[in-house]
């Protein structure tokens, strides 16, 4: 944060003499659970906002406890929910909506909104990072750490293929294309740099599988998260296209491309081009020893990306007072300021617009203008995919998009599986 | 009536372990049956009790019949490979050979490793084309496999993780029990003039039965236990290729929130498990010579 020491040191003394002078302050305590999903002691700066908002809440105590990835945080939660204890703010998964719904262990964040500078604050967020919160007429969270999935590649490799650097594919066709440009093989036959890849494994596909879905002109989910749409056309051509950049055109390396590799498979040159979220962008920026672009997504025809990340959730088995707390403090960490620095600690998007306009951001920008890139690509991007029992569905999905990456199934022998299997499951949240 | 005294102070003895096993074994043990009846409760629907609808679904689940059938290749190559590997192993830790200690400590030192961070590092030697295994083989023209990333592969590729690990862990019971073998017997065949294979059939493994019993139940856990590296690798994946029971239970119950799904699997975990125990204590232990 950009407060300054004295400032710090004034606020902190002048918290205290207020504990001194009344005591008759309670203090509301709450409990926040976070997740931290990408690499640095991001618990470090956790635990100095929470000091900060402290100093300027002296009648609340924040209690920060670090859990694990999303998945242990979720789990986390709602197992300490279940048993009559639940978290007072967590940051969980923007697609665990329907679950916490479905569990009944959250309260809407409209329901506090009452004053026009709530108001105003709520009005401040992106559209397109809401609109995923807001389900059933209520907006159900808002948004903290979001990410967007992005294109990054190799500029050396882009020339000694006799491409331009700074026009990366805007196409389907354009990506082939600069694809079978970018495909090496030495003398042998062995491929010993691919064009593009696209991650695969179980923990990552639906998301960048929901982009080439976008991008083709469909849809994964309905907006009430109780249909999927896997057999329809748009959808089987996508993947169609996805398996295809491997066995019709040879520009993707074959079998399941593992999300944890795939940074470090752009980075030892075996990747030209490479999908993965806008959080590696610190990753990749210290460890590539070339110089490297980011890309908004292709489109075929209109572009598109997917948005990802987490959002603050308040749950509703805390007390009034505890919720009024949690809801003071969900507003101090989603500061355009805080959520800037935030962005810049780890290389999350900041969901604001005025966060953007901020001297923290601006500067950053100018020193590493790919982060823009991320920004500019949100008006382009759907959530991604959200229903009921979200994991299960996601599992689903998953493995059929697998089964046929190897070749095991046809595309629409899969996605026909998997939504009769989605249909199956969904069936008891349809009226 | 009267209650002797030893009765008392026995049972005041037994209590601590009772509590114990009651909270931490026979009561889970007992809910998870019950529960495994009754559908999963969610916030808007209480639980309902379904009989068997449980199992019938376990019974048409093509997830389930994968994972059982995968459980079973990973447990058949697992448990006599890495019992095998440690007993050779130990055989050669026990032998005089120059820097003992050291070969002792690296044959165990993957033991200690935690099996996440181990499978972090085995990500990166099954990368295609760069991972170290794919450039050893490049130097034989072989290479570009993607190891992980294909359903032939996939699953020998984790059960080869999981020999690693756990060699070195039984090698080091095989090295305390052939500690004990009394050097007289092995001198005695020797004098008789056995060779080092009659006296390895005839007296080594005899002596070692006891152990190699009690390693074997530890294998047998450890082939359903041990799916951390699942979790941190494929989680499942790809198209279910290296699903295992324990890993689809995780997911059911802690991805999925299908509790009532998740118990009426872990009881056939279970009742697996307990049938091989059983097969184990009651048919082995009487073929083997306790000294």
């Amino acid at each position: 944060m950009t407060m300054t020491f004295l400032k710090r040191a004034l606020l902190g003394s002048a918290s205290l003499s207020m504990l001194a002078l009344s005591p008759a302050i309670a203090q509301t305590n709450i409990t926040f659970f976070y997740p931290v999903q990408v690499g640095g002691p991001l618990t470090d700066v956790i635990d100095g906002y929470v000091a900060e908002f402290q100093a300027q809440n002296p009648d609340i105590a924040v209690e920060a406890i670090f859990s694990g990835n999303y998945t242990e945080t979720t789990t986390r939660a709602l197992t300490a929910a279940r048993s009559g204890n639940p978290p007072t703010v967590a940051v969980l998964l923007a697609t665990d909506i329907y679950t916490l719904i479905d569990e009944d262990v959250v309260q809407p964040i409209d329901t506090f909104v009452t004053s026009d500078d709530d108001q105003e604050w709520l009005d401040g967020f992106m559209p397109a990072y809401l609109a995923s919160a807001q389900v059933d007429g209520h907006l159900w969270a808002v948004p903290f750490q979001r990410s967007t999935a992005v294109m990054y590649y190799n500029k050396e490799a882009f020339a000694a293929a006799g491409l331009d650097p700074e026009q990366p594919p805007r196409t389907w066709d354009e990506m082939v294309e600069f694809g079978k440009a970018l495909t090496v093989s030495d003398s042998s036959g062995n491929v010993t740099q691919w064009g593009l890849g696209i991650p695969s494994s179980m923990n990552a596909v639906h998301w960048l599988f929901g982009a080439l879905v976008a991008q083709n002109g469909g849809m994964l989910s309905s907006e009430d998260g109780t249909h999927t749409f896997f057999d329809s056309p748009e959808v089987i051509e996508a993947l169609q296209f996805f398996v295809d950049l491997s066995t019709e055109h040879g520009i993707h390396p074959p079998g399941i491309l593992e999300w944890g590799t795939t940074p470090s498979d752009f980075m030892q040159g075996r990747l030209a081009m490479a999908w993965h979220t806008t959080g590696n962008l610190s990753n990749i920026r210290n460890n590539a020893p070339f110089d490297f672009g980011v890309a908004p997504y292709p489109g075929n025809p209109e572009p598109a990306s997917v948005l990802g990340g987490g959002n603050l959730y308040i749950f509703s088995g805390a007390s009034e007072e505890q919720q009024a707390a949690a809801f003071e403090f969900v507003k101090f960490m989603t500061s355009a300021e805080l959520l800037a620095d935030w962005g810049v600690q780890t290389g999350y998007v900041a969901p604001r617009d005025d966060s953007w306009e901020t001297e923290t951001l601006r500067n950053f920008v100018q020193e590493v203008p790919q982060a823009q890139v991320a920004r500019m690509q949100i008006a382009d991007s759907v959530p991604e995919i959200s229903t009921f029992e979200a994991a299960r569905i996601n599992q689903v999905l998953n493995t059929g998009i697998q089964a046929a990456v190897i070749g095991e199934q046809t595309p629409e022998a899969a996605m026909q599986a998997a939504q009769a299997e989605a249909d199956r499951i969904l069936a008891i949240y349809r009226d | 009536m009267k209650v002797s005294r030893n009765f008392i102070i026995s049972m005041f003895l037994l209590f601590p372990a009772a509590v114990l096993l009651i909270a931490f074994t026979f009561y889970p043990t007992v809910a998870t049956l019950i529960d495994s009846f009754f559908s999963t409760p969610r916030g808007r629907r209480p639980a309902a009790f379904v009989g068997l609808g449980n199992f019938e679904r376990m019974a048409a689940d093509p997830v389930f019949h994968r994972a059982f059938f995968n459980n079973l290749i990973y447990a058949a190559v697992t448990i006599p490979v890495s019992m095998g590997l440690a007993l050779a192993m130990a055989l050669l830790v026990n032998s005089r050979i120059k820097g003992r200690g050291f070969v002792r400590l690296a044959y165990f030192t993957p033991t200690i490793l935690p099996m996440i961070a181990v499978a972090n590092i085995w990500m990166f030697f099954y990368a295609p084309d760069y991972g170290l295994i794919d450039q050893f083989l490049g130097l034989f023209g072989l290479g570009g496999t993607n190891w992980l990333g294909q359903s032939g592969t996939a699953l020998w590729a984790l059960i080869a993780i999981t020999i690693w690990k756990l060699a070195g862990f039984f090698m080091i019971f095989y090295l305390a029990a052939l500690q004990q073998i009394p050097p007289s017997l092995l001198e005695a065949a020797t004098l008789e003039g056995a060779n080092y294979l009659q006296r390895l059939r005839r007296v080594v493994l005899p002596l070692l039965m006891p152990t190699t019993l009690f390693i074997l139940i530890n294998a047998v856990i450890e082939a359903f236990r041990l799916v951390d590296h699942v979790i941190a690798l494929t989680r499942g994946g790809p198209n279910n290729s290296t699903q295992l029971l324990l890993h689809y239970i995780y997911q059911v119950a802690f991805n999925f929130w299908d509790t009532a799904y998740a118990a009426a699997l872990s009881v056939v975990l279970l009742s697996i498990l307990a049938l091989i125990a059983l097969i184990q204590f009651g048919f082995l232990d009487k073929r083997i010579h306790y000294r």
